[in-house]
């Protein structure tokens, strides 16, 4: 008996090194350990085996089959690591350097710059408003203290409709529809397409985005309308700006003002984009005219407040170097598809 | 305008003052200071020489070869002028010495040395007149700096005009030098007059102001026995430096009176004007003006007569027959005040814009005509002493500005600018600026002067202007509102453009474009696209972009066509304005619409059409939870394909369309290409209220799905079969969903994958098997098949 045992494993090691495939190795399971197989019928030769060897014949056999379950494990896992070993050689490397993605798409640059704008006025309190692009004399003038004959109406080449409304020439004109709207006190601002009736050139557009903003409260002063436009255009510009207002007349405020800001390319020693000065003049602002307060249904006497209006096209060429106006309307998407997140 | 620190300096001293640091100043408390000019700096050992002696050069017939004294020794000098001669003196530039900012150095010419240079009056820097060698009087010092024998060192600057728009008072050097003079609490002196009182026993001039609408002052001198031709060196420096050109005595001073003071002045020869008439005409006629231009005058326009006859157009320019001429010797003043925007819309019409109507139109101060008057005679009867008045001051005074006075207290300032001034200052600084103001308790009581009354200070902020702006707003301390703050509201509009713009770039990778509020004539036509009708501009740039447009469509097409070089397959979008027509009301009906419009050389047009309907729908889903219904329908654009134009609504109610486009527009573009596109209005869009997004517990138990393979008949759509399963249970059949689609020998198939569900238990087949039967017959009413 004990020389079959012997045999057996011998046997076994031979066919186990001949036993390549899991396939193979599951036969030679199958073959040894199976129902039929040569160690289960061993084990049933015991029974013909006398009493005392019995028990050592048992030990022996049971011996040989831990050890024939062992090998065929370390068999199967040696060939699974062998497979998978020539799976990772017979992959291909990618070329990590190869260039990928296909179209993406594109946000109008005047989108991107309002929206960060927006972002910055939200988050000093100010409702983002809407407004039309044809409006009334009423709306565009009048209710902002422009009345006939103002020399402001020869500054500005309108663009006149049969009907006798026009292409808004600033976004002013919705100070009034705002002031009814919400009331004071009120902090809005709001962007807009505005249109002047001239001739196109590089730095000229008859078509062309401005945003504008209010704030109105009880004791709104010049001191708070500097420290918001200082605090606001440092947020713009992502850096500490310096403002400096000077006297400007526009009928809607009083005072009014031009507000220069240290030139952004320079930082104020003077350079050919602000001619030297170190200063570059962005945005008129100021005190909101009483007379308009009154048109907007607000008490001038109770409430106070400043206006203030952005060139938003201008910042546009200003923040991304474009020199020529037209650019931005001409649909051209060589030009545009560049703006392609915000 | 060109402002002379010589000339403020008649008014102001601004002696030990850094003048450069004062123009600056300038910039902050009054009007943009546009750029600097320091005049006389590129002069360098220029004197006054005397011809001693000339003769002809050897070989040049138009030099001459001059022996110049100036003053250290004689200086051998080529000179080509032609008014070169023995004995007058004359500017000249030595050896190293500089004019024009050059250095002059021994030249050559023709054969012969020259150690210096005469010069004319624009070598000098000090007028254009290079006709000859400047001639200086008999009796200058030969030898001395021409820089001391004239004002010729001068700081001028010039002021952007637009900054001055509201400041009628600073259209002259005695406006400006008030601001200096309050700017840096300097006196600021009187102006020398002739007293006119003298004259009262003289005979009136005949003056009548028929138009007292538009006139609204006219006070006249009359003059005679003016027999100095030329103005003074330093005058005409000035006028120079300041933009003007010298012609003779009597038009220099006019001009010069208007530079210091900014009052227009006319002097008509008084041979040919001695009386006044101030009307308009009824009729239209023609009108030669001094500058010899024949102009239609119409019967808007003031005019100022003498006799009946038109003499002047007023305001703006003299007549040419009543020109002063070199031989006039006696001269009719006039200094008036018209209507500011009568004058402004005369010069426009005439097409005239001239120094006088600049200033008039800023609606200047009437108080101002009899005292410019005076400084006239005051500067006249300097330089000719020999002058004559002839009549009395003679003044008509139709239209005065009331009188303004302001009050307010001292919180009201401290409200306003937020922080403290003190009483003090703010009382020095109105002063200062001619303001009557005086203080009660808190009560300030301000009285407007004259020359800032017209227009510009009428209220009580224009007070607080004051006051700031001299105090200086880089001196002020700013702090950040008290006010407390409010929740923010967000337009839905913004809100829904801002979604889609998302939704459109990320997702579908569109490209967003602007472009114009109108149609473009030229372009349509190149897309074969009829301008359609809609409101027109009174005033466009140019015809072809009269008409607004009525819809997007047009504007994205031209940009696809432009776009053809960028690439095989794009998309563009705009979020634009468009005008439907006039309503009830007459006003325009504006909404704000979404284009859309989608170009392929690599996809099909069927593919683009899938995927805008896909973008439409996504839109509505995403940002509104609402299910856009889209249905074909008639096209209403000329552009749009026939078959394939469908309309987007919810609700019922129609917010926008999508189309192919017609093969003959779609041929403009690209033959090869496909193109489609879109519109949907952004207000109807916006004001969809979104519903809430309504949470939906997932089933835990497994879903059965049963695919049908649909036959269809001629014409059936899926809208059409969507009946055949509405009635199922929502809790149960919780989806419907395309997985194919063909067509073979031109029938439509669909396959269509039905998912049910049940929140209670697993569903067997057997239990869905009666809806779906249901729904297979339902199906074969409508002549739906399965496929075997």
């Amino acid at each position: 008996m004990k020389e079959k045992i012997d045999a057996l494993r011998e046997q076994f090691s031979r066919e186990l090194s001949g036993a390549g495939t899991s396939e193979a190795v599951e036969k030679l399971r199958v073959a040894y350990l199976g129902k039929k197989g040569s160690v289960t019928a061993l084990l049933k030769g015991l029974k013909e085996v006398g009493a005392e060897q019995k028990k050592e014949m048992g030990q022996h056999i049971n011996q040989l089959k831990r050890q024939v379950e062992e090998k065929l494990s370390e068999q199967v896992e040696a060939i699974r690591a062998a497979e998978e070993q020539r799976q990772v050689e017979a992959a291909e490397q990618y070329d990590v350097t190869l260039p990928t993605g296909g179209a993406v798409g594109s946000y109008h640059p005047i989108t991107v710059v309002q929206r960060q704008l927006e972002e910055i006025f939200a988050s000093m309190g100010f409702t983002i408003e809407d407004y039309k692009e044809i409006v009334t004399d009423y709306q565009c003038f009048e209710a902002v203290n422009i009345p006939k004959d103002h020399p402001a109406r020869d500054m500005q080449d309108t663009y006149y409709l049969e009907n006798g409304q026009l292409l808004k020439t600033h976004t002013s004109a919705a100070q009034n529809a705002i002031m009814k709207k919400y009331g004071a006190p009120l902090r809005a601002v709001f962007p807009g397409r505005c249109f002047r009736n001239e001739a196109l050139d590089a730095s000229h557009e008859n078509t062309f985005f401005q945003m504008e903003g209010m704030m109105i409260d009880k004791n709104i002063s010049i001191s708070n309308l500097i420290y918001f436009m200082k605090t606001m255009l440092s947020e713009v510009f992502e850096r500490d700006i310096n403002v400096r207002l000077r006297p400007g007349f526009f009928p809607f405020v009083e005072p009014g003002f031009e507000l220069d800001i240290s030139c952004t390319l320079c930082g104020g020693e003077g350079c050919s984009t602000c001619k030297g000065s170190g200063w570059i003049e962005l945005c008129p602002c100021g005190m909101i005219h009483h007379n308009v307060l009154r048109a907007g249904g607000i008490d001038p006497e109770e409430y106070t407040g400043f206006a203030f209006g952005l060139g938003l096209t201008r910042l546009v060429m200003m923040k991304y170097g474009v020199g020529d106006i037209r650019d931005l309307n001409s649909g051209n998407l060589k030009a545009l598809s560049q703006f392609t997140h915000e | 305008m060109l402002i002379s620190m010589n000339w403020i300096g008649d008014f102001v001293d601004l002696s030990g003052l850094d003048l450069e640091k004062l123009i600056r100043r300038f910039t902050l408390s009054t009007a943009e200071v546009e750029e600097v000019f320091h005049m006389g700096e590129d002069l360098r050992d220029v004197v006054a020489g005397k011809i001693v002696s000339m003769e002809k050069h050897p070989d040049s017939k138009k030099l001459h070869l001059l022996k110049v004294d100036a003053g250290d020794k004689l200086y051998d000098v080529v000179c080509g002028a032609p008014n070169a001669r023995e004995g007058i003196i004359v500017p000249f530039v030595k050896e190293g010495g500089m004019v024009m900012g050059q250095e002059i150095g021994c030249a050559v010419l023709a054969g012969c040395e020259s150690h210096g240079m005469c010069c004319s009056e624009r070598e000098l820097g000090i007028s254009a007149d290079h006709s000859g060698l400047m001639e200086l009087p008999e009796d200058t010092p030969i030898g001395k700096d021409m820089c001391e024998l004239f004002a010729i060192k001068d700081t001028v600057f010039e002021v952007d005009n637009k900054s001055l728009t509201n400041r009628p008072d600073l259209w002259g050097h005695y406006g400006i030098a008030r601001e200096f003079a309050a700017l840096t609490g300097r006196e600021l002196k009187p102006l020398e007059t002739v007293e006119l009182s003298a004259f009262s026993s003289l005979p009136p001039i005949e003056i009548t102001v028929e138009d007292t609408e538009l006139c609204y002052r006219y006070s006249g001198l009359k003059v005679r026995n003016i027999q100095k031709k030329v103005s003074p060196v330093d005058m005409r420096i000035r006028l120079f430096y300041c933009g003007s050109r010298a012609i003779n005595l009597l038009a220099d001073l006019t001009n010069y009176l208007m530079m210091e003071m900014g009052q227009p002045m006319h002097a008509f020869d008084c041979a040919k004007v001695d009386k006044i008439e101030v009307k308009r005409f009824s009729q239209p006629f023609t009108f030669t003006t001094l500058d010899g231009m024949e102009r239609k005058v119409d019967e808007n326009t003031l005019m100022i007569c003498s006799g009946g006859k038109p003499v002047a157009v007023a305001g703006i320019m003299g007549g040419l027959e009543s020109e002063i001429e070199d031989g006039t010797d006696s001269l009719l003043l006039e200094s008036a005040n018209f209507d500011g925007v009568s004058v402004r819309r005369s010069a426009t019409r005439l097409g005239m814009r001239t120094d006088a109507s600049m200033r008039y139109e800023k609606t200047l101060d009437p108080e101002m005509t009899v005292p410019a008057i005076g400084r006239f005679m005051k500067l006249l009867l300097d330089i000719d002493p020999g002058a004559q008045v002839i009549s009395q001051l003679t003044d008509v005074y139709v239209k005065r500005y009331p009188e303004i006075e302001l009050q307010f207290d001292k919180a009201y300032v401290d409200r306003y600018t937020g922080i403290e001034i003190e009483d003090g200052r703010i009382l020095e600084t109105l002063g200062a600026l001619g303001f009557g103001a005086r203080q009660e308790g808190d009560v300030f009581t301000v009285r407007v002067p004259s020359w800032r009354a017209t227009k510009d200070v009428t209220i009580k902020a224009d007070i607080i202007e004051e006051i700031t702006r001299i105090y200086g707003y880089d001196n002020f301390a700013v702090s950040t509102t008290l006010s407390p703050l409010y929740p923010k509201k967000k337009s839905p509009g913004n809100k829904a453009d801002n979604f889609a713009k998302d939704i459109l770039v990320q997702r579908y990778r569109l490209h967003e474009v602007h472009s114009y509020i109108w149609f473009d004539r030229k372009k349509c036509k190149e897309l074969g696209i009829e301008m359609e009708k809609g409101v027109r501009l009174v005033n466009a740039q140019t015809p072809d972009h009269e008409v607004i447009r009525t819809n997007m469509g047009p504007t994205l097409l031209s940009f696809v066509l432009e776009n053809k070089p960028f690439g095989a397959d794009f998309g563009i979008f705009e979020i634009g304005r468009v005008c439907e027509g006039l309503g009830e009301d007459g006003l325009c009906k504006e909404r704000k619409k979404l284009g859309l419009a989608l170009y392929s050389r690599t996809r099909s047009e069927k593919e683009l059409y899938f995927e805008l309907m896909d973008i439409l729908r996504t839109l509505g889903a995403e940002i509104k939870r609402a299910r856009f219904a889209l249905k074909n329908r008639e096209p209403a654009h000329s552009w749009q394909h026939p078959r394939n134009t469908a309309s987007v609504s919810y609700e019922g109610k129609e917010l926008g369309w999508l189309c192919a486009v017609h093969p003959a527009v779609l041929s403009k573009i690209d033959k090869k290409a496909a193109v489609v596109c879109a519109q949907l209005d952004m207000d109807d869009f916006a004001a969809i209220p979104a519903a809430d997004a309504l949470y939906r517990e997932p089933s835990k138990f497994p879903g059965i799905d049963i695919d049908l393979s649909l036959q269809l008949p001629e014409g059936m759509t899926f809208g059409a079969m969507e009946p055949a399963w509405a009635d199922v249970d929502p809790e149960k059949l919780t989806g419907v969903t395309l997985i194919d689609s063909f067509e073979q020998a031109g029938l439509k198939s669909l396959t269509l994958r039905f998912a049910f569900s049940s929140q209670e238990k697993t569903l067997s087949k057997e239990e869905v098997q009666p809806w779906v039967d249901g729904i297979v017959e339902k199906l074969a009413q409508k002549g739906v098949g399965l496929r075997g």
